[in-house]
């Protein structure tokens, strides 16, 4: 077997172990067979990076804070997520007497059932996408549109105000924040003309000299993975934009009555729904599977594809360390004030990107325009607003 | 600039990521169990009762006077005096607990017991780690594990303890004083008698004087 032969097969592993164990089956059963190897495989990655993510996650944040983390169960701490699981295990299942209780039971069923379907589309290594759906990117949204109606079912069974508060923030957070999220993403398909996610990586896993041509490397691409990037931080709860569970005020938002097993399962939702949403960011914009320069092909896409998404969680773990969380008011003025108009304008710019064809001008052209409404937003965003110590009225 | 105070922000956190596994300094976590750190000499946490010498019963400071039980804001001291009498440091035949209890369960920590102790018998302790599973009877500490030697209490409290020790010396001196006083008083009073009894032949018998007391 000659070197590039080894590295074609360690590529493509995983496809060859599924056709192989579903070579043991009658021809019928192979297609079913193959797509529950599929899901089998999503159910079991995911969480298990979900229980890695929640010990580097609080030694991360413990170390931008000066702090050790975990370090107690197993070594540098990483056995921490099998005592917290059988800790959430062998917890009582508290259900308040005057909640729905039907509701109440099917909320964090709904919110993790309908993000492991998120997963279903993206395409995690090259020819390792669960069901290449035409419509890959419509299904993706739509389902996590569904997320918000758990958040919802959620807070409103659970009759308590914390938690209805929580869901009501949540749902104002995650409408106003699903528009930009489906309109930054919507650039990318003008320019791929596809809805397919697979069709949108093979049209970035090209390159130029040793360069590739993601779209995060076009002005269009930047202004919108940066959107994007906005937009599904509100989308998945995280700090800043963590209203609906904000400890400070709303106890725990949306799960304050929910304990044990269940409460696991909202948490696992929503970093499975982080996961997910960075998966499909990596996808969009960052490449997907595709290496990140042409001499690097040799290392597995599916490397590529999971160090993309571990790399943008950090990302993720990094801003929650830095940023205090929004006001509502904030949260929506930027959202509606300042993020959709910044998205709706990358649309017009992508269109002029896509027409003005090959050339250097649609570059400069493309970027003065961004960096422009940029500045200019962001000063007409900011005036009138003062920063600098505050005066409090009647305390001083 | 729009956004350039998250970048400032995300540079100083990252800063501290990495910092921290370079610089020591940054990292100010004492690990608890297998670090520790000295407590200051002012830490007190609850009472125990002091003893001078080897024996804890018989060394014993507290005379049972209960005034600790009686001041005790939560009432968590319970004390029973004992039937006989010890002698206390100066030597004077003192009662003693026969029974003292303190909940520290219930205890506070004012450290009012100490304050109105007349006998600096009781005082407070640095232990702190008292966690037990028996809840009721683990946290009822009696006279026998309340009891700490004046060692003890000067390895926790040093300049205190040197205090006490010198106010107790300077007592216990005023006592030897005043009974070497009596003593010699009582002296002369039966030389001046045995003069007297040679002088007068038939003189009533002398008092018997009373020298073996303290006061």
């Amino acid at each position: 077997m000659s070197a590039n032969s080894f590295f074609v097969n360690l590529d493509q592993i995983f496809v060859l172990l599924r056709n192989w164990l579903v070579g043991f089956l009658p021809s019928a059963l192979r297609p079913a067979a193959g797509v529950l190897l599929g899901v089998i495989a999503i159910v079991c990655v995911f969480p298990g990076l979900f229980a890695l993510t929640t010990v580097f996650e609080r030694k991360g944040l413990g170390r931008m804070q000066n702090r050790l983390g975990p370090n107690r169960v197993g070594p540098y701490g990483l056995f921490q997520p099998v005592a917290d699981g059988i800790k959430s295990l062998t917890k009582e299942d508290i259900v308040p007497l005057s909640a729905n209780a039907a509701v109440h039971f099917l909320a964090p069923l709904a919110l993790v059932v309908t993000v492991f379907m998120g997963f279903a589309v993206l395409p995690m290594g090259r020819n390792m996408v669960l069901v290449d759906m035409d419509a890959g990117l419509l299904f993706f949204f739509a389902m996590g549109a569904a997320t918000e109606l758990s958040v919802f079912m959620a807070g409103w069974s659970s009759r308590n105000k914390y938690s209805l508060l929580g869901a009501m923030r949540a749902v104002a957070q995650m409408i106003s924040y699903e528009v930009v999220l489906l309109l930054s993403s919507v650039a990318v398909v003008m320019i791929t003309g596809s809805l397919s996610l697979p069709k949108i990586v093979a049209a970035q896993d090209q390159y130029s000299g040793i360069f590739p041509h993601w779209y995060i490397f076009t002005p269009w691409g930047l202004a919108g993975f940066v959107m994007y990037a906005i937009a599904a931080t509100a989308e998945t709860n995280r700090s800043p934009f963590d209203l609906p569970e904000g400890e400070s005020e709303l106890v725990a938002g949306y799960h304050t009555e929910y304990s044990g097993f269940k409460f696991a399962l909202f948490f696992l939702g929503e970093y499975l729904a982080m996961f997910s949403i960075s998966g499909l960011g990596t996808t969009l914009f960052l490449g997907g599977w595709s290496a990140p320069l042409s001499f690097l092909q040799f290392i597995p896409s599916w490397i590529w594809f999971f160090g993309k998404v571990m790399t943008s969680i950090f990302v993720f773990i990094w801003v929650r360390g830095t940023l205090p969380r929004l006001r509502q008011d904030q949260l929506m003025n930027f959202a509606w004030k300042f993020v959709l108009p910044y998205t709706l304008l990358n649309l017009m710019v992508t269109a002029l990107w896509r027409f003005m064809g090959e050339g250097w001008q649609r570059w400069v052209v493309c970027t003065i325009i961004l960096a422009g409404a940029y500045i200019v937003m962001g000063r007409l965003g900011m005036r009138g607003e003062h920063f600098g110590r505050r005066s409090y009225r009647h305390a001083e | 600039m729009l956004g350039d105070g998250i970048l400032k922000g995300m540079a100083e956190t990252a800063r501290n990521f990495f910092g921290s596994y370079v610089s020591k300094e940054r990292l100010t976590t004492v690990e608890y169990p297998e670090q520790r750190i000295p407590t200051v000499e002012n830490a007190r946490v609850f009472p125990f009762l002091v003893y001078d010498g080897a024996d804890w019963l018989g060394g014993m400071r507290c005379v049972a006077c209960q005034i600790c039980e009686k001041e005790c804001p939560p009432k968590c001291i319970y004390i029973e005096k004992s039937a006989d009498k010890k002698p206390d440091f100066v030597g004077k035949p003192q009662f003693y607990p026969a029974r003292f209890d303190i909940d520290i369960s219930v205890c506070m920590s004012c450290q009012i017991c100490v304050e109105v102790c007349p006998f600096e018998a009781i005082k407070m302790d640095t232990q702190f780690e008292l966690a037990t599973d028996d809840r009721f009877a683990g946290l009822l500490e009696d006279r026998e594990k309340l009891a700490k030697s004046n060692e003890y209490y000067h390895s926790i409290h040093p300049t205190e303890a040197t205090e006490v020790d010198a106010r107790l010396a300077e007592e216990k001196a005023k006592v030897e004083a005043k009974a070497k006083a009596a003593a010699e008083a009582a002296a002369a009073k039966a030389a001046a008698a045995s003069a007297a009894v040679a002088q007068s032949p038939a003189p009533p018998a002398a008092p018997p004087a009373k020298t073996e007391g303290g006061s």
